[in-house]
């Protein structure tokens, strides 16, 4: 797939996903005609799109959904939510469609073409016959057919989708220094100069003809992503010495004709520069220039002494009923628009991942290489050196933070998916839900956020199938017959969590430690917490619905859900009130790449737990040094030894110190020898063969050019908490597995 | 004025700038050889800069030769001059003088 192509299909999903939201909210809000209009726009521009990579089938079904949308816009038909959840199976088709398109084929395969067809029809069927049916065999869109469909959308609209800039220049322009030459390089600059034609037919002849003077005038065809603000700065400086006229890319054919008029060139010589210019085709001239000429040809015959003056061609032609007539105020209001929508795109740059990817690369080399000079200037005992060297650290740090920021994306997109998704499932199930969005602008790692879109949609749909009641059932329990779904994420100790909430009927405890048995999963009989058994759910091949729907139940999801989150170095757990509801929660780390630790050593080796997760640090007092625990402020902190931990020999130095981390709401205390300080970290991961080694999350290379493993608090202080259970079984109810936040 | 007159080969050759500080008197010169000859042959090649004022007078030129039915052909270019055709398009009107338009048709 050229770049072209695949530029194309990334907009045109973006197009689609816009269009999908504004019809949803169309759904709710069904008068605003600006969200009518979104739509609108987002459908010609994929239609636009296709047109220029010359893609067909998109073209020719875009174009009939285009057409609905404007008779919508125009009041010819009204919105009901039969048509909306037809124009939003159209989108789908349309994504179905750029699919294809991706996939390289020529053509979409007969059974898709089935699916457009039978879409279109219904779309003709609901329009009635306010237009004719235009072609719509997708396969047949050949450049004539599409002559065809522009022609029987009465919109009258011109072919070329370039701006046509008419520019004629005031007889001082040269004198004054203001070279028009300079104004169209300028104008070169910020868009493409498709075709400049240049009209001398000003100029007089040898004799009068001043050669200080100018006479040029110039018909421009431009394609740019300029809007017509931008376009008219371009010749602010000699705005009072020209005539400018600007006319958008798909003007009406009569606009063109209203600026052929309003030129003081001749009309068949305008004509002729408009078609070479490419603003025009010979078949559109011809049409407007037979209607121009006709009425006087009839009154040359009847009365030659009539005054010639020529009627408005554009009034000609909307008398022809080649063009309907359009109120000028709503065609305003319309560019506007498309003018703030170009000027917010502008805003943003497309960057391929990998060069961001390659960015953060050499920011993580940087990181190690400033760690290298830190140590050797705090060597050297220069302070100057030193000074130097903590000012560039800072600057290194700033530097990786905006570096990580750049891939930081916020997680409302991935959330509004769910609208629709929400949308359809609750009308396909009979149950009223509302979908509460919270903390969409959320930031976390692009990476992280394209994969976790499909565990986040399995969580929703189990949420609406097996959570949520049917109205009926709700009300009998005394809740309200709409249910309510939540999505949150906020930002908590150093990781975001991700939670789907619903107000359902809340898990069956025993239902799930029966099949957990029948599973062989856990022993009967075991003394096990609520939410120990709320999390068997995340086992493999465990669902306890009683039905299987084609939304969920197969048993082949949790597990999944908990793979993936894992695989993103988070976790999930289940918290659930019998009759209340339920309550996911997905803990993700920040970033994937660098992360501030806090480095400490162990004998010979040095160590780095996530600062994030530092709460505090304590000496180990010589109490301590014999039990498994401490007391902190009236609190038990359970200890873990890492000497103990990996195996370490040597001697015990005379002081430890206890680092406490905290991980979802429960805190450990990790004894150590020394306490090294804050350390700028790069996650290398670590080979395959030690991807089974619990409690190390990767490793990192210190300034020294030594390895220092990186700590997994999160298996740590888990691994710390089932020992205590072993031991003390009374204690099991402080299971940290859950956090309640 | 530097443009010189070469009365063998009906050529007149600009050697300046084609700007605004000389059009005035190049349009004399260049209507002047035009006068003087059927066949006039313009020789651009030295041409080191041109702006709109110049590409006037050879459009003028060029339409004049038309008028009067003589020919007048642009024989050698210089960088910026081509250039400057190309922009404004009108190379190949230039390169066929059938093809240049009468006024107001």
């Amino acid at each position: 797939m050229d770049e072209i192509t695949s530029v194309f299909v990334t907009e045109s999903r973006e197009q689609l996903a816009a269009l999908e939201s504004a019809l949803l909210q169309l759904e709710h809000n069904p008068g605003d005609d600006d969200t009518l209009n979104a739509i609108f726009r987002s459908a010609h521009t994929i239609k636009g799109g296709a047109g220029v990579i010359e893609c067909t089938y998109i073209v020719s079904f875009t174009h009939v959904v285009e057409n609905v949308l404007d008779t919508l816009r125009n009041r010819e038909i009204t919105l009901d939510a039969d048509l909306i959840a037809l124009l939003l199976a159209c989108g789908d088709h349309m994504g179905q469609l750029l699919g294809v398109l991706e996939a390289g084929a020529s053509a979409p395969d007969e059974e898709l073409s089935a699916e457009g067809e039978a879409l279109l029809q219904r779309l003709q069927a609901g329009k009635g016959a306010s237009t004719q049916a235009p072609n719509t065999n997708p396969t047949a869109g050949t450049p004539a057919a599409f002559d065809a469909l522009i022609e029987s959308s009465g919109g009258g609209a011109v072919e070329t989708d370039c701006w046509h800039i008419s520019l004629r220049f005031g007889p001082d322009v040269l004198r004054n220094g203001l070279d028009p030459l300079n104004f169209l390089r300028y104008l070169g600059e910020i868009g493409h100069i498709e075709r400049l034609e240049t009209v001398a037919d000003a100029m007089p002849a040898a004799a009068e003809m001043d050669a200080e003077r100018c006479y040029l005038g110039f018909e421009i065809s431009f394609s740019s992503t300029a809007d017509k603000a931008a376009i008219e700065r371009v010749f602010d400086f000699v705005r009072d010495e020209c005539t400018l006229h600007i006319l958008p890319p798909h003007s009406r054919l009569n606009d063109y004709f209203t600026l052929i008029n309003a030129l003081p060139e001749d009309l068949m010589r305008l004509g002729e520069i408009l078609v070479r210019v490419g603003a025009l085709t010979q078949h559109e001239l011809d049409e407007g220039l037979s209607a121009q000429l006709a009425p006087l040809a009839g009154a040359a015959a009847t009365d030659a002494a009539a005054p010639t003056q020529a009627p408005q061609i554009g009034e000609i032609l909307v008398e022809h009923k080649v063009v309907q007539p359009e109120l000028v105020a709503a065609a305003v209001a319309r560019q506007k628009q498309v003018s703030e929508n170009k000027a917010a795109e502008a805003r943003l740059i497309r960057i391929p991942a990998d060069k961001l990817d390659r960015l953060i690369d050499l920011v993580g080399e940087l990181v190690i290489a400033g760690a290298s000079v830190n140590l050797l200037a705090s060597k050297s005992g220069s302070e100057a050196l030193t000074e130097a060297t903590s000012l560039t650290g800072r600057l290194v740090e700033s530097i990786r933070d905006a570096a990580l920021q750049l891939r930081m994306v916020q997680i409302g997109d991935t959330f509004n998916r769910f609208h629709r998704v929400v949308r359809d499932t609750s009308r396909d199930m009979g149950k009223e839900i509302e979908l509460v969005i919270s903390g969409g602008e959320t930031e976390l790692d692009k990476s992280m956020v394209e994969k976790l879109g499909d565990p986040l949609m399995h969580l929703v749909r189990n949420a609406m199938d097996h959570g949520l009641e049917l109205p009926a059932v709700r009300e009998a329990s005394g809740k309200s017959a709409r249910g309510r779904l939540e999505l949150n994420a906020f930002h908590d100790s150093g990781s975001i969590v991700i939670e789907v909430v619903e107000d359902g009927a809340g898990l069956n405890r025993e239902r799930i430690l029966a099949k957990a048995i029948e599973r062989g999963l856990v022993q009967a009989g075991q003394a096990l917490t609520d939410a120990e058994i709320y999390n068997l759910i995340f086992e493999p091949g465990f669902s306890t619905a009683a039905q299987v729907t084609n939304i969920s139940g197969r048993g082949v999801g949790m597990d999944v859900v908990r793979r993936n989150i894992q695989g993103l170095r988070g976790s999930i757990d289940v918290s659930s009130e019998p009759g209340k509801g339920s309550r996911f929660a997905i803990r993700l780390p920040l970033t994937l790449a660098i992360i501030d630790g806090f480095l400490v050593g162990v004998g010979e080796a040095a160590y780095v737990i996530p600062l994030d997760s530092v709460v505090e640090c304590i000496e180990l007092s010589a109490e301590g040094s014999e039990r498994d625990y401490v007391n902190l402020r009236g609190e038990v902190l359970p200890l873990l030894r890492l000497r103990q931990l990996f195996g370490m020999e040597g001697e015990l130095p005379s002081r430890q110190n206890v680092v406490v981390v905290h991980y979802a709401g429960s805190k450990s205390g990790i004894v150590v020898d020394q306490l090294l300080g804050e350390f700028q970290t790069v996650i290398k991961p670590l080979g395959s063969i030690f991807r089974h080694i619990k409690g190390i999350g990767g490793s990192t290379i210190l300034g020294s050019g030594e390895v220092a493993l990186i700590l997994d608090v999160q298996a740590l202080v888990q691994r710390c908490a089932s020992k205590e259970a072993q031991h003390v079984p009374g204690a099991a109810r402080a299971l940290p597995t859950t956090s309640r936040s | 004025m530097a443009a010189q007159k070469d009365h063998d080969a009906d050529r007149i050759t600009i050697g300046e700038d084609m700007t605004i500080y000389h059009a005035a008197t190049q349009k004399q010169a260049l209507i002047d050889a035009l006068k003087a000859s059927t066949r006039l042959e313009i020789d651009l090649s030295a041409v080191g800069e041109i702006d709109t004022a110049g590409f006037q007078l050879l459009v003028l030129v060029k339409r004049e030769a038309q008028r009067l039915g003589k020919q007048a052909h642009i024989v050698a270019h210089s960088e910026a001059v081509r250039e400057l055709l190309d922009f404004y398009n009108m190379a190949a009107e230039f390169g066929d003088p059938l093809l240049i338009p009468a006024a107001g048709a």
